[in-house]
Order: C-alpha cells, then structure tokens, then sequence
C-alpha cells in the first residue's frame, strides 16, 4: 500500500495546457501515473501528447472519470477550479499552484467542508504526492525516492528532497511522500496525512517535515501521542527566523512568541517524538530506526 | 504587508467606521497647516511600524499652534527603535470615556475568521490575555455567511461592553469584519476602541495587515506600508521578484526552496555562525538570476563569507553551476564563497565548478559540511579584517 496517489489514480489537470502544467503532467505520465484528461476553459476538444483536453470538470468528469485532480491554473483562477473538481465529484484535489490569496484558502476550505465533504484537498502552494513506484502527482522529483516503508508529510518541497535522498542513499524508500504546503491555510494538515500513514500496512516509520507560522506541529503532537503506535521522527525548520518575517512561504511566518520552531520542536519532544537537529540528522535517525526493526534494505 | 495607523484608518472610513478627522503629513508646516484646519485640541502622532510609539516620545497632545509646531519638530526625524519618523498623523483630539479593544483575525489553526473584542483597551492584549482571559471575547465567525449584526451584538453583550454603547460596537465589529474581508487583510485590529463621553463609539489607532498574495484585486493598496523604513536591500530584491530578508549576520545565505534556505541558516547558526540575510532562489538557475542574487548579498557591507545551499530538483546543478560562473565572470566578489550542489545533475554541476578553478569559491558536498567550511572561512575574513 501507499497513502492517496497509487496504481489505481485516475489523474485530470487544471491547467494542463500551460508551460507548467504541460511539463509536469508529462512527467508524471512518464513516471506511469494514469492521466485520462486535463481542463482548460476555451480549450476543449484539443489534446495534450494525446491527453484529451476538457472545457470543464464537469466535462472532464462525464467523459473520463478522473478520481485525482492536480490544479496548476494562476493563483486567480485556483480557488474556483478547486471547488469545480469538488463539485464534479473528484475525491482527490492537490493544488500545486502557489499564491493563492488567504481569503480564497479559507473559502475554498469552508466551501469542501459544507458541501464537499468527500472531497480532500492537498496544497495549495504544496509539491504534490509521490507513492514510489506506483504514481507521481506534481513536481516531486521521482528519482530522489525509492520504494520503501518511510511515510514522509512535509510543509516544504526541497527540504523533503534532501531527507528522502539521504534515506534513499542509505538504502531505505519511502511508501508516500505528501507535500501539505507552506501556505496558512492547507487544505490537509499533519494531522489528516499522519492518520492515513498510522492506518497503511506499508509504512512503519513517519517522517514530519515543519516549519515555523502556526501550529500544525502542536497539534500533530497531541495527535500522535493519543493516536498514533508507529514510530515517528521529526525536523522542524526556521529556528534562526526572526519574529514578523515571512520566511518564502506565506504561512512561514513567527508572529509574537506564536508559532516559534524551538515552540513547536519541543511541543513534539514533550509527547515523545525525536526531532532532528538537521536534516542530515532525520535522515540518519531514520535510518538507524529502520535498520534496527526491519531487513528491507539492499 | 503591514499598513501605518493612518493608511489602516483610511480603509476604515472607506468602510464606515468611526474616525477622527485627520491628515498624514511630512513636514513642519504641513503639520501646522493641517491642525488649523481640524481644529483644536490635536494629537500629532508619529507613522512607524512599530508598537510603543506614546512611550518613546512619538505621540503628543498639542492645544495650540506653537505646540504642534513643537512636537512635530520633535518627533519628525525620531528614532522609534530603527523606525525613523517620515510621517505624522494630525487628529482632532478624542475624550475618552472607556478604551475598548477589537480585532479581526485569520485563525490558521480552526481555519476561521475569529473575532476579538475586551472592554480592557488600550493595553497590550496579550498582557489582557494571560493577566485576565475572562475579558476576552473570542468568536469565529462562518466566513461563507460573514459576520451577523446578531453576533456582532452577542460578543458586545459578552464582552461586557456598556449597554448603552452596545449598537455603537456592533458597529465597529461590522465595520472591522468588512475591512478584513473586503481588503482581504489578514489582520485588522482596533486598539483602543473609545467610547467618548457623548457614548459614541470610535477607532482611535488602526493596525492593519494586508495579504500581498491578494493585491493584485486591491490596485489601490499596492502602494500603501512603509516603504522608507524596509530594508533598501529587500526592497531592491522584491522589485526583483526575490524572496530575500535581512538578518544580523555576516554569513550570506543562498538556497533553492523556502524550507531549506530556512534549514540552511538553521544549520549554519549551529556551526557557530551568524546567517547575514535568508534569500531563495527559487526554480531560478540561469545566470542572470544567479547574479541577481550575488549582487543582493553582496550589497550588505557586513558579509564576509557566502553560502551557496543547492538541493536541485527541477533546478539542475550544472545550470546553477554554469549561472555562477557566468556571474563570476562579471562581479569578482570580495569574499570567499562556499557552494555545495547535491541533486539533479550535481556530478556535472561540481565538475563544471572544478574546471572552472574559480577563485576564492570552495565546494562542499553535504550540507553540514558546507556550513561548517563558511563558518570558518568568515571567521578567517573577520580576523583578517581586525588586523589591518
């Protein structure tokens, strides 16, 4: 197994006709994810390298039954084209597109949960979902990652590719890789992605990936102390970031005494998870754990 | 993007809130201009992003001409804690009956608008907060349906807030909501809220931050915050399009990604040293953006070493490498730069680097390394620099 994206995705893409959007979807075709179609308003009837290019999630939906939406659409147009692949039906809608007003974020969050409720949202402003082996959805790069038995949940892209590749050069993969973005209002938290790891045969050891701005990694702490029996490791990002600068991502941000990275690491040491001084430490943490409890390295 | 108290107050009265009348000035006579036109008694209050202006001397009650001409000599020019006063904000003094405290606010954590209200105002609200939480008020409110007069009346009513000005704060609350939701601000705060003796109901400070992610439907704002006072270096770098900040330091900081360059300072500041700003490069590799971004930390006199962190992934090494030395080509930088590749193409990246003997450019291979040999190498500078 693997969380969210596998052998049986169904992929659609907002915004496939664009530079991005086109590249990306590509390759992740490439890497074996099953892509049925794509949407662009104005544009239905063209095809992408043979990929069929729909007016509408509606459309896209009736003729091609996608279960996965990837938005790579502006930031103006993300907001609505998320809830469209709600309405449609779509279960699974991971927004790669970054700068998304916070206003859209939480109407768009608030819209699913009243009305879509069977829908889940990943992102905005995240990397995608990367299950090794069985399907890639977004800008992660594949070849970092090998299959294996590490879940990794992450607030950044390129810090979850330097611990993947120290684990993987290590000789240990992963079962999913899951960006939840850096944005203030994620469509999934820590939470919602640690409780799909806790429930997946595959993956016998949880990597969390914060940063500082909000308070995620508290309540993933609480959460993984009452519920959570596998093993989890954590790396928290940001400890020398001075209070009222956004740190890149709009979410990465200390405001007051809230949100601080010493505040968050030692909310998970307190209920009983590691954290990593560097990310050359997770991975080696990882490591260790994995060597000691399983024979899946080659 | 946080706005002054006078930028904050004209989004107010753009959504009916209660006011002062006043006007931002520059200078002296300006100041005096503007109070002969409000009328006496006013209160010339310095423009800075910066809370404990009234302690430092920066607000001040003038009854007459020449004390408005006094303080805004004064306070003109001030120093409020590396805030340096270029404005001031001329109202018509205000009689205070009660101080209350209002604020609208994203909260990440519930996913919801929530809204604050105490009738201890004028005093920090966190001090409100931890001293007496039960006069605090904290409501979310449904963000698809907005704020109900009915509730904007219920938090006044549990607030505590005086029965007879309860309409008046309702008011407020609407006002502040709708400024929040309208300008697409992230926070919007009122602190105090006065009542006045005539019991009416008024905004006597403004804080207001507003999401730069939605200015792009705001044309009227993309001008507002406080443009003297930022860094010239970050401003020179989000003209740009970079992601740049300024820190204490004196170790130049590149990276690709938010998340690393944030772990990279992180790790630097355990090797012992003092990270000199955070920028991300982003997906940005060809040489023009590479020399962008040397220039930017370079433009900061205190840097003695630079650390180059790349972790390609759609960004190649061998494109970073070639940016370089392209870059290279055109500035010879005063200090030594340590750069360490890792990711897509990084074998080419690091062989690029090596023929091209660049000098004073060190190669690392892992991160921690890397930060280690900068940390060193801007050591060695400081010493170096001590004894000449």
């Amino acid at each position: 197994m693997s969380v969210l994206v596998d052998e049986g995705t169904r992929l659609a893409v907002a915004g496939i006709t664009g530079r991005e959007g086109s590249f990306h979807t590509l390759n992740n075709r490439r890497y074996g994810t099953n892509v049925v179609g794509g949407v662009t308003p104005g544009k239905g009837g063209q095809d992408v390298e043979g990929i069929p290019v729909f007016d509408s999630w509606a459309q896209a939906m009736e003729e091609t039954q996608p279960n996965t939406a990837m938005i790579f659409v502006p930031p103006r147009f993300a907001a609505d084209s998320i809830l469209e692949a709600a309405a449609a039906g779509v279960e699974l809608v991971i927004a790669i597109t970054e700068g998304i007003p916070a206003h859209d974020e939480l109407r768009v969050y608030n819209t699913l949960k009243r009305d879509y409720p069977a829908t889940r949202l990943i992102g905005p402003n995240c990397p995608g979902i990367l299950s090794p082996g069985k399907a890639n959805v977004g800008i992660i790069p594949a070849s970092f990652f090998r299959e294996g038995n590490v879940g990794v949940v992450s607030r950044s892209g390129t810090l979850t590719y330097q611990i993947g590749n120290e684990i993987a050069q290590a000789g240990f993969g992963c079962s999913s890789i899951v960006g939840i973005g850096g944005d203030p209002v994620p469509g999934s938290s820590f939470v919602d992605i640690i409780e799909l790891f806790q429930a997946d045969d595959q993956t016998e050891l949880i990597v969390l990936s914060g940063e500082i701005g909000g308070s995620a990694e508290e309540e993933a702490a609480d959460y993984i102390a009452e519920h959570v029996t596998k093993p989890v490791l954590a790396y928290i990002a940001g400890f020398t970031a001075p209070p009222g600068k956004q740190m890149g991502h709009a979410g990465a941000i200390v405001s007051g005494s809230a949100g601080t990275a010493a505040a968050k690491a030692q909310a998970l040491e307190d209920k009983g998870v590691r954290v990593g001084r560097t990310p050359t430490e997770v991975a080696q943490i990882a490591v260790q754990i994995l060597g000691a409890t399983d024979s899946t390295a080659v | 993007m946080d706005l002054l108290e006078y930028q904050g107050k004209q989004l107010f009265a753009r959504h009916g809130l209660e006011v002062s009348a006043g006007e931002a000035v520059e200078t002296v006579e300006e100041a005096v201009a503007a109070a002969n036109r409000i009328g006496y008694p006013v209160v010339v209050k310095a423009q800075v992003l910066i809370g404990g202006r009234g302690k430092a001397g920066g607000v001040k009650l003038a009854d007459n001409e020449a004390q408005v001409r006094e303080h805004a000599t004064n306070i003109l020019g001030m120093d409020i804690r590396g805030h340096v006063v270029r404005t001031l904000w001329i109202e018509h003094a205000s009689d205070i009956a009660s101080e209350y405290y209002a604020s609208v606010l994203l909260d990440r954590s519930a996913k919801l608008p929530l809204v604050i209200f105490s009738v201890e105002g004028g005093v920090e609200i966190e001090q409100v907060a931890e001293e007496s939480p039960e006069k605090l008020v904290r409501q979310h409110v449904d963000p698809l349906e907005g704020l109900s007069r009915e509730q904007a009346l219920r938090i006044a009513a549990d607030g505590g807030a005086d029965e007879d000005v309860r309409e008046g704060v309702a008011d407020a609350l609407l006002g502040l909501y709708e400024v929040w939701s309208a300008e697409d601000a992230t926070l919007a705060e009122i602190n105090p809220l006065i009542v006045t003796p005539e019991r009416k109901v008024k905004a006597l400070d403004a804080k207001v931050s507003l999401d730069g992610n939605a200015l792009y439907r705001h044309a009227e704002n993309q001008d507002l915050s406080d443009k003297e006072n930022q860094d010239p270096i970050e401003r020179r770098a989000s003209e740009q399009g970079l992601q740049y900040v300024a820190l204490d330091g004196d170790i130049g900081i590149l990276g690709n990604g938010a998340g690393l360059v944030m772990s990279t300072l992180d790790v630097v500041a355990q090797a012992g040293g003092s990270p000199a700003n955070f920028l991300d490069a982003g997906g940005g590799s060809d040489a023009a953006k590479i020399k962008q971004a040397v220039e930017l930390i370079l433009a900061n006199d205190r840097v003695r070493a630079v650390l180059f962190n790349i972790f390609g992934g759609i960004t190649r090494c061998d494109e970073v490498a070639n940016g370089l030395i392209a870059a290279f080509g055109e500035i010879k930088p005063r200090v030594p730069f340590v750069v360490r590749l890792d990711g897509t193409n990084d074998v080419q990246g690091r062989e690029l680097l090596q023929n091209a003997a660049l000098a004073n450019v060190h190669a690392a291979r892992t991160m921690n390394e890397a930060a280690e040999k900068v940390v060193a190498l801007a050591a060695e500078q400081s010493n170096n620099g001590g004894q000449s």
